[in-house]
């Protein structure tokens, strides 16, 4: 009965909708509300692949998936790096600072998603904050030209992203033992041998499951780089977003949804048998 | 050096939220310029009918997904920790992980898209507005409860529920009396997990709700989109103010919890 229970809430809320993305992949556009037609009509199979045939029409898409997984494993990258030096700086703080210092790096959180991304605008814009303070010190003579680009969008998902990998990596690193460290530096061992022979290794499957959980979600993100990025650099996210807000074209909207997921399927099965461990 | 690594780490988590901080109290109605010390933003805040109206339609939601999240996610945890290997398990826990990793695009875009066909198929939901967003947070809320259930359950002595079902508890009353007492904290982080994410969701809220319920990120979002006021400045004040009261909070119960907690006899 529990488990029937169980079944029933998944059927309905992850397993239907995710079948009717795939199904609507073949779907065609028709006026009306809403504007389409199922693939699945009251005389059988009508669908089409006319959707699915725009995906590989151009380069458009593909270019959107380049940048998507580029800007991703970028972002996951720099999250990994600064992350891992976070966590190390957290594991080695007095046990009793530890928790203030996790809270530090999570209370962020707690402004919002949107506002944190609004204060990122301020500094960056032309009128904002960084311009201004360059500007009066005569550092430049011109505004440059730092919102709306990669490196905006980069700084926005880093920043909004950094605590998905301070958080695994820490739990790893507060675990570790102590005198496994000890023992490599009391045989003569520096310390960046020390870190690298030891440290790293006991760490890297932590480390890999912070590079995906913060590569996975980047991969299809929309609230950054629509806020952030260059209004022409489209990312698949934001793809996904336009076909279906915009140009109201939702069955191009599910064939890429689905084509996001095939791509992810690798780094998802990936973390998962991570995250098993 | 590791010092230096997470003061730095923590700077750049930082400088823009403090930055914004700051200019929330700033007299000028461009936001980040200076303009000598005021709260007029802050009063302006207070004035916004449809922010206030988007923040407690926000509220309402993340509270109502958040309940229905650890519900779901306490039956999907469950089944995980104690149905042992039954047909279709691996299938089963692939579905109940599936919000966890899924982008949130796709997420939103999937149950929508399950709302239109049901709509058509059965007429319900007759419209789409704070119930298709509250059954869509709650969709993505219950994976995260169910993890943390799952995990709670599997580290749990099962000798606890099998001496109260020795002493004759019938099976709901070893629930309700070892099992559910042992496993409410991971119930209470689920939850809080569960309304935290609901609060600050654009993305699936933009696909699933319709006119008229507008929740604060997405009111946020479209302002931003228009352009940045001081408010936002303000009201980030506001949240982080909250945020910190609650963390605070938490402290001094958790550190009372410590004192009180007789010394172990080891």
């Amino acid at each position: 009965m529990i488990r029937t229970a169980a079944w029933l809430a998944l059927g309905l809320l992850v397993a239907a909708p995710l079948a009717i993305v795939l199904g609507m992949g073949f779907g065609s556009v028709a006026p009306g509300v809403p504007p389409v037609r199922w693939p699945i009509g009251a005389e059988g199979w009508q669908g089409s692949l006319e959707a699915w045939s725009l995906l590989f029409a151009d380069g458009y898409y593909l270019d959107a998936f380049l940048r998507a997984l580029r800007l991703a494993a970028l972002t996951a990258t720099l999250c990994l790096v600064i992350g891992f030096g976070m966590a190390l700086g957290i594991a080695s703080a007095r046990p009793e600072r530890q928790l203030l210092l996790l809270a530090l790096v999570l209370l962020p959180f707690w402004t919002g998603f949107v506002l944190r991304l609004s204060a990122w605008v301020g500094l960056l814009r032309d009128s904002g904050w960084i311009n201004t303070v360059l500007l009066s010190l005569g550092l430049i003579e011109a505004p440059l030209a730092l919102l709306y680009t990669e490196g905006a969008m980069l700084a926005g998902m880093v920043h909004g992203y950094l605590p998905f990998a301070v958080l695994p990596l820490y739990a790893t690193l507060a675990r570790r033992d102590p005198a496994l460290e000890e023992a490599a530096a009391d045989l003569g061992a520096s310390p960046f041998t020390v870190f690298r022979t030891v440290t790293l290794p006991l760490a890297a499957p932590a480390a890999a499951a912070a590079f995906l959980l913060v590569f996975i979600p980047a991969a299809g993100e929309v609230v950054i780089p629509e806020l952030l990025g260059a209004p022409d650099s489209i990312l698949i996210g934001r793809a996904i977003w336009a076909e279906f807000f915009q140009t109201r074209d939702w069955p191009a909207a599910a064939a890429l949804a689905t084509a996001l997921l095939a791509v992810l399927l690798l780094p998802v099965a990936l973390y998962q048998r991570l995250a098993r461990r | 050096m590791r010092r230096l690594f997470l003061a730095l780490g923590l700077c750049f988590l930082w400088a823009p939220i403090l930055l914004m901080a700051a200019y929330a109290f700033s007299e000028s109605r461009t936001p980040y310029v200076w303009g000598g010390f005021s709260l007029r933003w802050f009063a302006a805040l207070a004035a916004n009918e449809r922010l206030i109206e988007a923040a407690w339609l926000s509220l309402r939601i993340a509270a109502g997904s958040a309940t229905l999240a650890t519900l779901l996610g306490l039956l999907l945890g469950w089944v995980l920790a104690r149905h042992g290997p039954f047909a279709g398990r691996p299938l089963f826990g692939a579905l109940a992980g599936a919000p966890l990793v899924l982008p949130e695009v796709v997420m939103g875009l999937a149950l929508l898209l399950l709302f239109v066909a049901l709509q058509g198929l059965l007429g319900w939901p007759a419209q789409r507005g704070a119930l298709t967003v509250w059954l869509a947070h709650s969709a993505l809320g219950m994976a995260y409860v169910a993890v943390l259930v799952q995990a709670r359950l599997a580290a749990l002595d099962p000798r606890l529920e099998e001496a109260a079902a020795d002493l004759g508890a019938s099976p709901f009353a070893v629930f309700r009396t070892i099992t559910l007492p042992l496993i409410a904290p991971s119930l209470a982080a689920g939850w809080g997990l569960a309304f935290t994410l609901s609060l600050d969701d654009v993305v699936l809220a933009s696909f699933v709700s319709g006119p008229g319920a507008t929740t604060l990120p997405v009111y946020l979002f479209s302002q931003l989109r228009l352009g940045l006021t001081p408010e936002a400045n303000a009201l980030a004040v506001v949240l982080l103010g909250l945020a910190g009261l609650g963390l605070f909070g938490l402290a001094v119960i958790l550190r009372r919890g410590r004192v009180e907690t007789p010394p172990s006899r080891e």
